[in-house]
């Protein structure tokens, strides 16, 4: 059997979640900060949470595509997206982005104010807040993020099908094979992969739902 | 209480995501050919094509294809947009035409190659001996699944085909409207719904449900398949004989298989 969607999923889902990590708790800690237009941040931000993910691949395509003004100037340096492994990443990255975001910024405004206002007193910088207080004590929350925004990538469908296409071995990722599958009434390949995915998607639940046992042993 | 370290975290996402690109990137290079072939193709050509690709590299042993299967609108838009690919197999004209509208398509290369019937089935243990469209007005007819007629292809046909029956009204009433075709076909499979209306080469996959009516010809607007070779293609050569197999009669007898019709 054919592994190659696993290793593409993976793959994927791996470096997706890393942009995702990075990215999500710079724009959790910048709108935090914000002072105006937070809550039209806040909203595009999530905006891919709530859109339909083939609209978000038609967005992408618009965005990324060779017609478009991003799209025009990676052409100068010949790098294309559209049915590419970056294309792939991307709509990982732009739908499972909300996920890791919100869950941050939650954890981040539930730290208590009292405790960076005394550390701005004793004069600590605010790098030095960020990475020594906020970081360590949203630990659980960006955690959560991670895990989330990992299960999302895993089953990205809608946008990777049309921005990255359904090429086995380079874009092809379990939720696209599946559906290849079907079309052509490989039903034991679908359900072959059905598998695979359940398992991973019920471990990453399972792991979810595992973090708040961890931090505190009972009520 | 535990301490779960960001620091651990980290190292391992990154150490995860160098493991994965290094080791993959070298499969990929082993793997290739000397030459390959990108095929965009609409996704009820799956079967079909990807028998006929296997035919194809057992006589060009030199030639790998690499297959894109996906709807034909979504497709047509992604090629639009610089994907990169050297022959589209669509499953209507209305994208192909925007293709050659939008100057993405090699002149001269675009041909007809398969034609689709639409076909009413029940389930193959279906005890109402519904044998014709008119059928489907018949009291004893309570759910009939039809593509969804703005999004679903198959759904439009379909409206036409009971448009020029006149029984479009009536049957209306009792529709049951699916989101794509193999929706309708799994609804009549499960005989949730007495019958259906879909592509003959969906009926053909499945036996779980029979045939009883073709759609006649002048009720319906021709479901025809267009090919052409896509501006920009590297490999202009092996587009066109892959195109040119298409045409053949050993390419023909397997869309016939998959219940298609092949025009010459």
């Amino acid at each position: 059997m054919e592994i190659s969607p696993l290793i593409v999923t993976l793959k994927t889902a791996v470096t997706a979640t890393v942009i995702t990590f990075f990215l999500g708790i710079f724009l959790a800690y910048a709108v935090v900060k914000m002072k105006k237009f937070k809550g039209i941040a806040d909203a595009v931000i999530t905006l891919p949470l709530i859109l339909p993910p083939t609209v978000v691949g038609f967005f992408l395509l618009l965005l990324f595509g060779k017609k478009s003004f991003i799209g025009k100037i990676f052409l100068q340096f010949d790098v294309t997206f559209v049915f590419t492994w970056k294309a792939a990443v991307i709509s990982a990255v732009i739908v499972s982005l909300p996920l890791m975001y919100r869950t941050t910024r939650g954890a981040f405004e539930q730290i208590d104010v009292n405790i960076i206002q005394a550390a701005r007193t004793l004069g600590v910088s605010e790098g030095k807040i960020f990475w020594r207080i906020i970081l360590p004590n949203a630990r659980y929350g960006i955690l959560a993020g991670i895990i989330l925004s990992f299960a999302r990538a895993l089953g990205e469908f809608g946008a990777t099908m049309m921005f990255a296409g359904n090429i086995p071995g380079v874009t092809q990722t379990l939720s696209t094979a599946i559906y290849s599958a079907v079309q052509a009434n490989d039903y034991d390949t679908a359900f072959q992969w059905t598998g695979v995915m359940m398992i991973f998607s019920l471990t990453f639940i399972l792991a979810t739902n595992f973090l708040p046992n961890m931090r505190r042993s009972s009520f | 209480m535990r301490v779960i370290d960001l620091k651990k975290i980290f190292t391992l996402l990154m150490a995860l995501t160098f493991l994965l690109l290094t080791g993959c990137g070298g499969n990929s290079a082993q793997e290739k050919k000397s030459s390959e072939l990108h095929i965009s193709a609409a996704a009820s050509l799956t079967d079909a094509m990807k028998e006929i690709s296997t035919a194809y590299e057992k006589e060009n042993p030199n030639v790998k294809i690499i297959f894109n299967f996906g709807s034909s609108g979504a497709l047509q838009q992604a090629i639009e947009n610089g994907g990169e690919t050297d022959l589209f197999f669509s499953a209507a004209q209305k994208q192909m035409d925007s293709l050659e509208k939008s100057a993405n398509l090699v002149e001269g290369t675009r041909k007809n190659f398969l034609e689709n019937e639409i076909v009413l089935i029940v389930p193959a243990d279906s005890d109402k001996k519904i044998s014709a469209f008119e059928d489907l007005t018949r009291a004893d007819v309570q759910h009939v699944a039809l593509g969804e007629p703005k999004g679903v292809p198959v759904g439009q046909y379909s409206e036409e085909i009971l448009t020029a029956l006149n029984i479009l009204d009536a049957v209306k009433a009792k529709a049951v409207y699916g989101s794509d075709v193999r929706q309708v076909l799994a609804w009549v499979e499960s005989s949730e719904a007495d019958c259906g209306i879909v592509y003959a080469t969906d009926a053909a996959v499945s036996d779980k449900v029979k045939v009883v009516a073709v759609a006649a010809q002048n009720t319906h607007k021709p479901v025809i398949y267009p090919a052409a070779i896509v501006k920009g293609t590297k490999n202009l050569d092996d587009a066109k004989k892959f195109l040119n197999f298409v045409g053949t009669d050993a390419a023909k007898n397997i869309f016939e298989k998959y219940g298609f019709k092949c025009i010459d």
